[in-house]
């Protein structure tokens, strides 16, 4: 077996021993609905850090996501208020432009050789600054096609609604699984994240690689904030405020490495769900305040750092004990 | 022929590194380029390989001129290259790497059972039969390096620049690389072979050229040479020529050993060695490039963890598992690249010699400021350093005067025993006189010095002992009038058997 999926199985069991252990205590949750509202509610994030995992695995940061969510909700709203603009059309218009921002994020990490950090953290800002601009106020969206859109879903037997938002989030994770595992762009990202250099000499078109890897996850953000806008019925510039960083940490969690090259998809999308499993039992508990998902969210990302140190340790010694 | 280059050069600012070189690699023979440091091997394989553009001359290959602008370019022209650390990716597996940009693709998307079999056909080729789908950075070296020599093949698949591919091999693992290299020469391939072992080159090869300072000397049969005349060519004059030079002081004995080494060793970096120093005794490291000189010292300053050994002094066992405790234990040690690993270019004279110093003192007792510009002075005055003034950054000096503002720092801690690791390198030829006088000079007080060199001329003349080293062991001990160029030289070159 490769240890590089042994993240990837600890996270999966976590997730089900959790689930077991939750439903122990509720046996509710095990149900259509509770389901249902996990992929609807989580939506949004799993969306985004589809994205995110992906230039996590190519060794870079996007923290730019949670404002270009914010931003993305307040454009579709201030548009749809303003102009006589279909919905579809403004979606068509903001991917467009979330993707360009996340393109020349990627152009400038590589052309100037500066840090995703540092870039990505002005995109941040200028994001959040846009949104501001655009709207301080929160602007509701009361086009009848977002009624629609809202009113979308399937019934699962048991009465659980599957919602389009839903539906959504899970198409795009397999969507990414494809690009990161069957593409040669995928294989390019994960070149890339484990060592320029050498990625270089092995044919990695580095500059094409990093301004995809940041414009498919500023496109990722951009569908995120429609999702968001779905879900919210409204787009608001304080909105989504730290979610590049709850992205990051379900990646982590999901069994990617922090520094790059190795990891799942899949994994996000576990990680993903396993954070709003905590979040379901909390509000199931109802004594519990929401803080209690921060700290399980806190503890769960330190065994994981710890466990891949772990894990690279005992390939490493492994390897010194002889030819495999 | 089937690689042919035709007085190539390449100059840089301030030196040529390439100066007419020819040299011809014909189908089905391995070649093996030869040179010391800075012979300009590196220089013409990155011409070959397309990281260097070359300035002048002409390089063909199966007659058609060539000029790879990167190192994509030669690949797809014919010419890969497998490096000393291996160049693929640890976290792929081992069917990802070796098809890199050549995955079998299926409706757009990569067939990964297509991809499976073909690196499995391609790997039973090579005599590997393992698990294609595990990381490759699984396996070990010797099975890594066998990848990256197939992923080259079947990429370029006529030339193949093998740049010191066993650096990190053990003698069993050397063979099986050894034997991908002979089948791959059966098969028509030209190979260029470049290596520090001369054991692995006589194994090997069947010709061998020889750089020195950016030309060539020489390509002959390698079965033609011997040992001893390819150690000449590479460095450049004939035993004939070295003129005993006697001893400037009668070596004094064997006095009471001030410090005791036994069986330091790593496994695959240097082989278990003993080592007695003498107090104010100066001891001489000689051998080729990669023989293991300045991995004996880093494993005697602990700045690169021994796994067997210990240290004695005459009181008892020394810890000198770490660069600290080493420090503590009296050592001192100034690494051969100056630049990156001895001085802070950026900091002043003065700060660059209260550095090592300060560190022992710790940071929370910071020496004062009028014993810093005395140590300073002393210093800049007893080591004769040029410069206008102590405040200068370090950075602006000369080379002699760097190594120079090293030496003070070490001296500033007053070790009784200083390891000096290619003390003169990059430095003009007065201040080299300087530096071996003041090397002698530090003895006088009692001081022990280990000295490394690549110039035996240099070891000859300030050393009282020298230890020879050859394919990462000590494989022989000069004292008193044995120190001379020709019997270092001959010790050098000895073959395997002696």
């Amino acid at each position: 077996m490769n240890t590089r999926a042994l993240p990837l199985y600890a996270t999966i069991a976590i997730f089900l021993a959790a689930y077991v252990l939750a439903w122990t205590q509720f046996p509710n949750i095990l149900s259509t609905r509770v389901i249902g509202n996990l992929l609807t509610d989580n939506a949004y994030l799993g969306i985004v850090a589809v994205g995110m995992t992906l230039v996590i695995l190519s060794g870079g940061i996007d923290l730019s996501v949670g404002s270009v969510i914010a931003f993305s909700g307040v454009f579709i709203a201030v548009l749809l208020r303003d102009t006589g603009l279909h919905p579809l059309v403004v979606f068509a218009a903001l991917l467009l432009l979330t993707t360009a921002f996340g393109a020349g994020m990627g152009f400038l990490i590589d052309r100037l050789a500066m840090p995703a950090f540092i870039v990505t953290l002005a995109g941040m800002f200028l994001a959040r600054g846009a949104a501001y601009m655009l709207s301080i106020q929160s602007v509701p969206i009361t086009h009848p096609f977002y009624k629609t859109l809202q009113g979308a879903y399937l019934l699962m037997p048991g009465k659980g609604r599957l919602t389009l938002i839903g539906v959504l989030m899970v198409a795009v994770v397999v969507l990414g699984m494809i690009i990161a595992h069957r593409t040669r762009f995928g294989a390019s990202v994960y070149a890339l994240g484990g060592g320029e250099q050498t990625a270089r000499l092995m044919g990695v078109r580095q500059g094409r690689t990093t301004v995809l890897v940041y414009a498919f996850s500023g496109l990722m953000a951009g569908l995120s904030g429609i999702v968001f806008s779905i879900y919210t019925g409204s787009g608001y510039s304080l909105a989504a405020v730290g979610t590049e960083l709850t992205a990051i940490a379900t990646v982590v969690i999901g069994g990617t490495l922090l520094s790059g090259g190795a990891g799942y998809v899949f994994g996000t999308l576990v990680g993903v769900l396993t954070m709003g499993l905590i979040q379901t039992y909390i509000v199931f508990d109802g004594s519990l305040s929401s803080w209690w998902t921060k700290i399980v969210i806190g503890l769960l990302l330190l065994a994981f750092i710890l466990l891949q140190k772990g894990l690279l340790r005992l390939s490493r010694t492994r390897l010194n004990q002889g030819p495999a | 022929m089937l690689l042919s280059i035709r007085s190539l050069t390449k100059t840089f600012p301030g030196t040529r590194a390439l100066d007419g070189v020819d040299m011809d690699v014909a189908a089905g023979e391995v070649h093996a380029l030869l040179g010391e440091n800075g012979a300009g091997k590196s220089t013409l394989i990155k011409c070959l390989t397309g990281a260097y553009r070359r300035d002048g001359g002409l390089v063909t290959l199966e007659g058609v001129r060539i000029d790879p602008r990167s190192t994509i370019e030669a690949q797809e022209l014919g010419i890969g290259t497998v490096y000393q650390e291996v160049n693929l990716l640890p976290n792929l597996t081992v069917a990802q790497n070796l098809l890199f940009g050549r995955e079998p693709r299926r409706f757009g998307m990569i067939d990964g059972g297509a991809m499976r079999r073909q690196a499995r056909g391609t790997l039973e080729r090579y005599g590997l039969e393992i698990d294609v789908d595990r990381d490759l950075g699984s396996y070990s070296v010797a099975i890594q390096q066998i990848v990256a020599i197939a992923r080259a093949v079947e990429i370029s698949g006529k030339v193949l620049i093998l740049d010191e591919p066993t650096a990190s091999l053990d003698a069993c693992e050397v063979q099986m690389v050894f034997e991908v290299v002979r089948g791959l020469r059966d098969r028509g391939m030209g190979i260029v072979f470049v290596s520090h072992f001369l054991d692995q080159v006589f194994d090997l090869t069947d010709r061998v050229t020889i750089l020195r300072n950016g030309c060539k000397v020489a390509t002959r049969p390698t079965a033609s040479l011997s040992r001893m005349s390819l150690v000449e060519h590479m460095l450049g004059r004939a035993l004939e020529e070295v003129v005993a030079e006697p001893r400037a002081e009668a070596a004094t004995g064997p006095a009471e050993p001030l410090l005791q080494f036994r069986g330091m060793g790593r496994t695959g970096v240097i082989e278990p060695f003993d080592l007695d120093v003498g107090e104010g005794e100066v001891v001489g490291l000689a051998g080729l490039l990669g023989s293991g000189r300045t991995e004996s010292a880093e494993l005697l300053f602990g700045a690169r963890p021994a796994q067997s050994g210990t240290a004695h002094d005459t009181q008892g066992p020394l810890n000198i598992a770490t660069p600290r405790k080493a420090i503590a234990a009296g050592f001192g040690f100034a690494p051969e690249d100056r630049k990156t690993d001895g001085i802070v270019a950026d900091l002043t004279i003065r700060e660059n010699i209260i550095l090592g110093l300060q560190a022992r003192r710790g940071w929370a007792r910071p020496i004062p400021r009028v014993e810093q510009n005395r140590l300073a002075d002393t210093y800049i005055r007893q080591l004769d350093i040029r410069t206008s003034g102590r405040e200068k950054p370090i950075g602006e000096l000369s080379g002699g005067n760097q190594q120079k503002a090293v030496l003070a720092r070490w001296l500033a801690m007053n070790p009784r025993f200083l390891i000096l690791d290619e003390p003169t390198r990059g430095i003009d030829v007065g201040a080299h006189a300087e530096i071996l006088r003041l090397i002698r000079t530090l003895t006088e007080s009692g001081m022990s010095v280990l000295v490394i060199s690549s110039e035996i001329d240099e070891l000859v003349a300030v050393a009282d002992r020298v230890i020879v080293l050859r394919d990462r062991r000590h494989v022989a001990q000069l004292t008193g009038d044995q120190v001379t160029g020709s019997q270092i030289m001959r010790a050098i070159a000895q073959e395997a058997a002696a």
